[in-house]
């Protein structure tokens, strides 16, 4: 069955009509999805990702929310928690002043099929908005899934002004079978920084396909980190534009992999304006028969002379079953740049875990120690202190290598 | 007056694009209609006299070209390719020339501008030589030295005719005829190529070499090489290319499959220099090749080197397939791009058997105003434990007109497998320029003596003739890309 039959049949049940909102640009958002409909393994940029066939399973399935009494990290910080796309207010902290709810956003075409679905069922999202030169501190922004054959996509936009601090801790997670696709749109501003920080852990049962569309100005810096665990298909997908010069991106992501899960990392990186530097590290833990993917392409348009770009890509093997794809591009245009990936796959070094275990290391605490050190180069420009124990703790719960 | 004429000529002189292989040669040529259908391949496998199998194998080809379509993946572009309005065959006319005495000596002198040591300085040089024309394979130096051994090396026409049980068992068998839309096109049409088998045990005892060169107009040149290497056997095969310059743009769609049993080795050399059109982008040679080896035995070794100066476009991916125990693939390249040429090439390297080994190792220069793209897949499969693989794409730009891109596919199945991947892209340092030039050497010379050190790890594995032609080529494909 090809992209759109599965995607008609799951969407049937969306009343796109009923939305609130410009009811003209949602039709156009939707026409351009079903364009495609889900994407698979004929569009390049889904190379390694069959989303289609993930979502057949998706087509029949009944509407049914569940009750889930959502357990939040236990950091006294202000947040914003949204249960299926909206808004909780009892959760939430109120009275923010940089804080406040979006409504429905003005639209914009996307090539992305995602992006595009998007944008035709979306109820809106976070709107994050910190005036110039303001230092925002941290704040907790937590999605919620619930339910089974939903499709939750919140669209949350971040703009910090010139010279503006923020700091963002995501936490997604869920229950049931369900469909997130989420969209965040980060405007950082001339001198701004912007750290955000994702903790991807959805229900085993659920797919999650996140973008984020983020665009850096002169002098400003975004670092981020996405740590992924759950669902059965996920999905991170970075777009990243450094628009002004002297711009900097730290982006860097880990997924941990078992069962059946496939885990997709993709990342453009576009470097637009001279003298800007990007750095991306993505690690991936693969166990039983799960699939990770990472795709990674740095762009360097003609004018970004002196461009200093990098990227790490490196995937650790626990089983015979597992597997990794890797696709790292560069694009160059510009002659002035320094310019360089690298990717290595290998398994846990059996001298390793011999000499852990001559120390009277038990084999599982051995492995354990080893792939913490494998993803120790991700986690370690993860200096916020909030944020660094939430991180420790997802890894420390993740069930170590079966096979070992 | 006579200062004017030196002014004149010397403008002229250095207005020339420097391909040096640009003439035309004069010969009456048998040349097939345009257009492609059955009747043609009929055709084509009439005049060489093939067994109706053959005839069949085309056929089919044939057919599943028909129910293909052009690959649209690679990073290049080019007007559509009118495949009607190609001649499908042209030969020299006359009977096929039984030695070198009866090769029309227009051809001769021609080779000799190439600066190929067809005749006896073939014997200096140490390398026998199968010289394809066109479509014809025109000689073959060198076969009864290399017959006392029991090595055949002849073009395939005559080893369809004389080795036809050969042909049949290997042809196909690494690139089948359906495999991709230009494999499919050659299979239907390939008139002529190298065939080399070389038998149990035996070390080819000299290089063994085949120039292309493509003079009719309108033409594509579709030739097909086979190089078979029987257990514990070695060879080493080198191959070069040239055109001549025309304003339209010409078709070159080969195919070559190498076939090494148990402990053989296969090595494979190119010196691609097919004209790549003028300053401004008008004409030179659409280069699609297939090649591909199967490591079919324990510890056999493919490597190719590829030294790739020429055409307009190139679309080349030759590859490995290690099927056999602790067998070895190897890829260098070299390739540089300049005005307006485009390059798509890379490598893949399929591991399927345990302990199989790869090596990549890939510079790409691109200048002026053109696209340099290295596209490679490496593939461990489940039953490949311990396969080992190293990939270094190494991209140099002269000039901010023109593009560099990496697109590697690593695709792992195997735990105990480690691959490893390197790309780096930068200029040559305002530094190395002016160190070379406070030592007296012009800008030219300069860039020349830097990309020859940039390529120096591909180069050491050229045979030493290559290599120093190679070195050539190079300084020439990038004149007038500085200052």
């Amino acid at each position: 069955m090809s992209g759109t039959a599965y995607a008609t049949k799951f969407l049937d049940r969306i009343d796109v009509a009923s939305l609130p909102g410009d009811q003209e640009a949602r039709q156009s958002a939707l026409a351009a999805f079903f364009s495609t409909g889900w994407p698979d393994r004929k569009h390049e940029a889904w190379h390694y990702t069959d989303l289609n066939a993930r979502m057949r399973g998706f087509a029949d399935e009944a509407l049914a929310t569940r009750m889930l009494r959502p357990e939040l990290p236990s950091v006294d910080i202000p947040r914003l928690v949204f249960v299926n796309g909206v808004l909780d207010k009892t959760l939430s902290s109120d009275a923010l002043n940089f804080l406040q709810t979006r409504g429905i956003p003005e639209q914009k075409t996307s090539s992305l099929p995602i992006v595009a679905l998007n944008a035709a069922i979306t109820l809106g999202g976070a709107d994050l908005k910190v005036s110039a030169g303001q230092n925002a501190g941290t704040i907790l922004l937590v999605s919620v899934g619930s339910g089974d054959g939903l499709a939750i996509a919140p669209r949350h936009r971040i703009t910090l002004e010139k010279g503006s601090n923020l700091t963002v801790i995501e936490v997604i997670r869920g229950a049931g079978r369900y469909l997130h696709v989420p969209v965040t749109e980060i405007n950082v501003g001339d001198g701004g920084t912007l750290r955000h920080f994702r903790l991807q852990e959805e229900s085993r049962d659920s797919v999650h396909v996140a973008t984020v569309l983020a665009t850096i100005a002169e002098s400003a810096t975004y670092e981020t980190f996405t740590l992924g665990v759950g669902a059965s298909l996920a999905r991170s997908e970075f777009h990243v534009t450094l628009g002004g010069g002297g711009a900097d991106v730290q982006l860097n992501a880990a997924q941990l992999l078992t069962g059946t899960q496939h885990g997709d990392v993709t990342t453009i990186v576009a470097h637009e304006a001279p003298g800007c530097t990007s750095r991306q590290t993505v690690k991936s833990v693969i166990d039983g028969s799960a699939r990770g993917v990472f795709q990674g392409r740095i762009e360097v348009a003609r004018i970004a002379q002196k461009t200093d770009g990098y990227q790490m890509n490196q995937a650790l093997l626990l089983s015979d079953s597992a597997e990794i794809d890797s696709k790292p591009e560069l694009e160059i245009f510009a002659d002035d740049v320094k310019c360089s990936h690298g990717a290595t796959i290998g398994a846990l070094d059996p001298e390793q875990i011999f000499y852990l275990r001559s120390r009277g290391v038990s084999e599982k605490d051995a492995r354990a120690i080893l792939i913490r050190a494998f993803l120790h180069e991700a986690l370690e420009p993860i200096t916020d202190y909030v944020a660094r124990p939430i991180f420790e703790a997802a890894i420390q719960s993740w069930r170590w290598g079966a096979s070992g | 007056m006579v200062a004017v004429t030196e002014t004149l000529q010397t403008i002229n002189q250095l207005a020339g694009t420097g391909y040096k292989f640009g003439f035309e040669t004069d010969i009456e040529m048998d040349v097939a209609p345009k257009g492609l259908n059955e009747k043609i391949i009929r055709l084509i496998s009439e005049k060489k006299r093939e067994p109706d199998w053959l005839l069949e194998w085309r056929l089919k080809s044939y057919r599943a070209w028909l129910s293909m379509e052009e690959p649209a993946w690679a990073r290049i572009v080019h007007p559509k390719i009118e495949y009607q309005e190609l001649h499908y065959y042209a030969a020299p006319k006359g009977p096929a020339p039984k030695s070198l005495a009866d090769v029309d000596p227009e051809l001769l002198n021609m080779y000799d501008k190439l600066g190929i040591p067809l005749n006896e300085r073939a014997a200096l040089a140490g390398v026998a030589i199968d010289a394809v024309f066109d479509s014809v394979s025109v000689a073959t130096t060198f076969r009864e030295s290399l017959a006392k051994v029991g090595v055949i090396f002849c073009s395939m026409s005559e080893a369809v005719r004389e080795h036809p049980e050969l042909v049949r068992k290997f042809l196909g068998s690494v690139v089948p005829a359906g495999d991709n839309y230009y494999a499919a096109l050659n299979s239907a049409v390939f008139s002529d190529g190298s065939f080399v088998f070389v038998p149990r045990g035996v070390r080819c005892p000299m290089e063994l070499s085949t120039y292309f060169r493509i003079n009719a107009r309108n033409t594509g040149q579709f030739e097909r090489t086979l190089i078979i290497a029987e257990e514990g056997a070695s060879v080493s095969y080198l191959e070069g290319c040239t055109a001549p310059m025309r304003d339209e743009n010409q078709l070159h769609a080969a195919v070559v499959e190498l076939v090494a049993l148990d402990e053989a080795s296969i090595k494979y050399s190119t010196v691609q220099n097919w004209y790549p059109g003028d300053a401004q982008g008008n004409g030179g040679i659409y280069n699609f090749v297939t090649k591909r080896g199967a490591c079919r035995g324990r510890k056999s070794k493919i490597s190719w080197t590829q030294v790739e100066t020429g055409s307009a476009i190139t679309w080349k991916y030759p590859s490995c397939i290690l099927q056999g125990e602790g067998a070895v693939g190897e890829f260098y390249s070299v390739a540089v791009t300049n005005h307006f040429q485009q390059a798509d090439t890379g490598t893949k390297m399929i591991h399927l058997a345990p302990n199989t080994t790869s090596t990549i190792l890939s510079k790409g220069i691109s200048a002026g105003r053109s696209s340099n793209t290295y596209r490679g897949l490496v593939r461990v499969m489940p039953r490949a434990a311990n396969a080992r693989n190293f990939t270094q794409c190494d991209s140099l730009l002269i000039g901010n007109h023109c593009g560099a891109h990496t697109v590697p596919y690593i695709e792992s199945r195997n735990q105990s497998s480690k691959v490893e991947h390197e790309a780096t892209t930068s200029k040559i340092s305002d530094d190395q320029l002016f160190y070379c030039r406070s030592r007296g050497l012009s800008e030219e010379d300069s860039v020349g003596l830097i990309v020859n050190g940039f390529c120096r790890d591909v180069l050491k594995e050229l045979p030493m003739e290559f290599a120093v032609e190679a070195q050539k080529l190079l300084a020439v494909s990038l004149e007038g890309s500085v200052g």
